[in-house]
């Protein structure tokens, strides 16, 4: 059980305090409920190259980086297709300093012209680094939008395209502000070394005069049920082939959403996952294969990739992960299966709880998802699921309607 | 609230200068054949780390690639298991066992909830006994092994990482040698079972462990390792390799025609923890590329755009050095971002350091050490490398004391001596 206590602030700022007094250290973590998903299809990328603008002078304070540093602290942040994230960790005596420049941020920005030049670049060196200059950098792109026809995770939180970064102007930023850089839209989770009843005021003192704006309410439109086989073909000039599937599961505050992590677990999780062990180990048709979900928010998808053997033929390749899952459907799991989740989910857990800074972030996302005693449910909520669950869950989603294929092949194949 | 506060004032903040480090202490036991182990018993929730590690890097194959083949298949077979009922034990108790080759040493993990510890051990200390090598296995591996490096192939900062180590040090020096394709294919099981009995079943071993530790470990590690034919791990004769550094030392490498962006390395060799200058080059390395407010981020990122990210840092090898300059830039830009590179060694060489900025340097290196020392498993990779490096504590409490003292004058004259262009090998790899 992780212990916190809830507040609201008269401007609707939600406030989570965590006290853990085995730590030195002091966490402020700020969530804006913003992701890419509340990007205009036009200005994709746009939440992500925000979170570097915050970074660049607010209001009252030029310089963000400089007086956290002569506090011994770090910070670093995050944008997702649901969520941004900004979180700072310094020596608890120094707390304030923390809730100081976190607050003149939320307050405004210096919205400066130069800064905005700068991490356009920086933003857009970033999109080249990790999705141009790399083999299969573009399959996320092409999956995403086979998948998703008119919900906005069908874009990346990098953006869809380059230009859309280049194009962004002062004036979307100051809009952007506006609309959801404002206590309704955020929550501020503080924890640490500390004690609930000296940091109220503290919280009251920097946060507490700030506009409550006005709370953004999301309208996004829902993704039609997915009813035919969709599959899409790429020659690249990559060393080996790829395949790819998706299928969509459940939103993250469903039953279903528990489910499928779980039979990700079942068949990628470790070295002796199901698929590792038929497909790498036994036919030797891949020389990896990862099984994972996107852990989002709205309806995800569950995801199955691996590379190829050379030699190995994509048909070949593809009916054996099917195989795969029609056993699942067919057979379900074994009660040992369930049990090794069981304690695997356990233990995933428990190592995530080490640090008093991923647990801040914890709070602050379940806060974000309605409640943050959620967080203290979620073993629960694993061990709710049963064999039956697993299985008439996989008979739903692998379903070849549910389902999109990237077959990615490797041109100039002779060349590797 | 009636007074409206002055947002353009900083909070009064507790100097991190004037904090009390403390390097939590670890206990050290030695089982009955002589292997040390160091174990920390802190943290709340109860899960804890165990790390063997051998003398067993690929500094100690005669044949490239053996090393990290061997340490590789540890975990795929022994006499009575075969490698998914290996996997199969970790995994069923929510258990995480990895295993990583380097230069020097070879290593073993396991992450586990503390009440598994006992069902555990056992299997590891299998592996270290009695693994197999099956020939499927090695096959397999040969195989996936060799289709991970030609995807690595096509990225130009594993191609540049390669390259500079070699440059720094020589192809044929432990810290600068690599694979290729064909010596993934002549690695034999003949080759693996007599590196496995001389480095790992008869080798040099120390045991780290950390977290909530149960009462029993000692007795469990003395039970299940400490009559295995294993020995001591010496730290205190460390084995020197000749360095061979190429002659040239700026190179220009054209990986992918149509790459958009140029990993761009810059490099030199650099003393040991053991010299004097070590410690004091950390505090320099710090201002000059060491974290997000450094001067070339500050410079190269946040004031001119030429890259997501640049970074500088002291290689983490045990007998030499280096210095290292690493950041991937727009291809356009690349020549540019390395010129600026050694405008900020040139203004460290001609310029001291101005207070503000020494102070503030000093403060976030002390408050990032005491972050780090937040964990058992950070504190005991502190432990492991004051071990492995023949330190000992007074290392870390030196550190601290450099940190806060050292002037702008020793730190303008290390600049001098070591941020000297000429000494730098310089690498861009589109």
């Amino acid at each position: 059980m992780i212990q916190f206590e809830k507040f609201t602030l008269s401007n609707g700022l939600r406030v989570v305090v965590h006290e853990d007094h085995s730590t030195p250290l002091a966490v402020v973590n700020v969530m804006y409920d913003v992701g890419a998903k509340d990007e205009d299809p036009d200005k994709t990328g746009f939440a992500h190259l925000f979170e570097h603008l915050m970074f660049g002078g607010s209001v009252n304070i030029a310089d963000f980086e400089m007086p956290l540093q002569m506090a011994g602290g770090e910070n670093n942040a995050y944008t997702s297709n649901d969520l941004t994230n900004y979180y700072i960790t310094l020596p608890a005596e120094n707390l304030e300093t923390g809730l100081w420049l976190d607050s003149d941020r939320m307050l405004s920005l210096a919205f400066s012209e130069k800064s905005l030049e700068v991490q356009r670049k920086v933003v857009m060196e970033e999109f080249k680094e990790h999705y141009l200059n790399k083999p299969y950098g573009d399959v996320w792109f092409k999956l995403r939008e086979m998948a998703y026809k008119v919900h906005p995770y069908r874009w990346q939180t990098i953006g869809k395209e380059l230009s859309h970064i280049e194009n962004a102007t002062l004036d979307d930023v100051k809009q952007f502000f506006a609309k959801h850089y404002n206590p309704s839209n955020a929550i501020l989770a503080v924890g640490g070394h500390i004690k609930t009843a000296e940091v109220l005021p503290l919280i009251e003192k920097w946060f507490g005069d700030i506009p409550p704006g006005k709370k953004y309410v999301r309208h996004l439109p829902e993704e039609p049920r997915q009813n035919e086989e969709r599959r899409m073909e790429v020659r690249a000039d990559v060393p080996l082939d790829a395949l790819y599937k998706v299928w969509h599961i459940d939103e993250r505050m469903s039953h279903g959403y528990y489910v499928a992590d779980l039979i990700t677990e079942v068949m990628g999780g470790g070295a002796s996952s199901r698929l590792y062990q038929s497909l790498v180990k036994e036919q030797k048709l891949f020389s990896n294969i990862e099984c994972y979900h996107f852990g989002s928010v709205e309806k995800g998808l569950l995801a199955i990739e691996g590379k190829l053997v050379k030699g190995v033929k994509m048909d070949d390749a593809e009916r054996a992960v099917n195989l795969e899952l029609e056993k699942l459907k067919q057979d379900g799991v074994t009660e040992k299966e369930l049990e090794k989740t069981r304690n695997r989910t356990e233990s995933t857990l428990a190592f995530e709880d080490m640090s008093v800074m991923t647990r801040v972030n914890n709070l602050a996302f379940y806060e974000l998802l309605g409640d943050a005693g959620l967080f203290n449910e979620d073993r629960e909520k694993y061990f709710a699921v049963t064999r039956e669950d697993m299985q008439t869950y996989s008979q739903r989603i692998f379903d070849i309607n549910n389902c999109s294929t990237l077959c990615y092949f490797a041109e100039n194949a002779a060349l590797n | 609230m009636d007074v409206m506060i002055d947002r353009t004032v900083a909070p009064e903040i507790k100097l991190p200068i004037d904090l009390n480090l403390v390097l939590p202490p670890v206990k050290k036991y030695t089982l009955s054949n002589g292997v040390e182990v160091y174990a920390l018993d802190m943290g709340s929730e109860d899960v804890m780390m165990v790390n063997w590690v051998f003398y067993a890097g690929s500094a100690y194959e005669t044949k490239k690639g053996v090393a990290a083949a061997a340490n590789f298949l540890l975990k795929n077979g022994t006499s009575t298991k075969t490698a998914f009922e290996i996997n199969d034990q970790f995994d069923y108790y929510g258990a995480h066992m990895s295993r990583n080759c380097y230069s020097e040493t070879s290593e073993l993990t396991l992450h586990c909830l503390s009440k598994h510890l006992d069902n555990l051990l056992p299997v590891v200390s299998e592996m270290i006994s009695d693994s197999v090598f099956p020939a499927e296995e090695l096959h397999i591996y040969k195989q996936n092994a060799q289709q991970r490096l030609r995807v690595n192939l096509r990225k130009s900062e594993f191609v540049a990482n390669r390259l500079i180590d070699a440059y720094i040090f020589g192809e044929q020096h432990p810290y600068g040698k690599y694979n290729n394709m064909e010596d993934y294919a002549a690695i034999e099981r003949e080759d693996l079972l007599p590196f496995y009995a001389n480095y790992y079943q008869k080798g040099q071993c120390v045991i780290f462990a950390a977290g909530k530790i149960p009462y029993t470990l000692i007795s469990q590690l003395e039970k299940h390792f400490g009559s295995l034919p294993l020995r001591r791990l010496d730290p205190s004769v460390p084995q020197k390799w000749p360095l061979q550094p190429a002659a040239e030392k700026k190179v220009r490498h054209i990986n992918d025609p149509d790459g958009v962006q140029a990993a761009i390395r810059i490099g030199r060799h650099f003393p040991n923890r053991h010299h004097p200058d070590f410690q004091k080059a950390l505090v320099l390395n710090n201002i000059f590329g060491g974290f997000f407010g450094s001067r070339l981020m500050a410079n190269i990122r946040e004031e001119k755009g030429y890259t997501y990210g640049i970074h500088s840092y002291l290689l983490n090898y045990t007998t030499e050095s280096g210095w290292m300059i690493s950041t991937e830039a727009g291809r356009d830009v690349s020549e540019a971002t390395i010129k600026e590179v050694y405008k900020e060694m040139q203004s460290l060489r001609q310029e001291p350091v101005e207070e503000e900025e020494l102070m503030m340097t000093r403060n976030f290196m002390i408050g990032s050490i005491l972050g780090d020392l937040d964990g058992p498993f950070q504190v005991i990779g502190r432990w492991k490398n004051l071990v492995l490096n023949n330190l000992d504590e007074n290392y870390f409490y030196r550190q601290i004391e450099i940190i806060k003292t050292i002037s702008a004058a020793e730190l303008q004259e290390l600049a001098n001596k070591y941020l000297q262009p000429g000494e730098f090998y310089e690498l861009s790899v589109i």
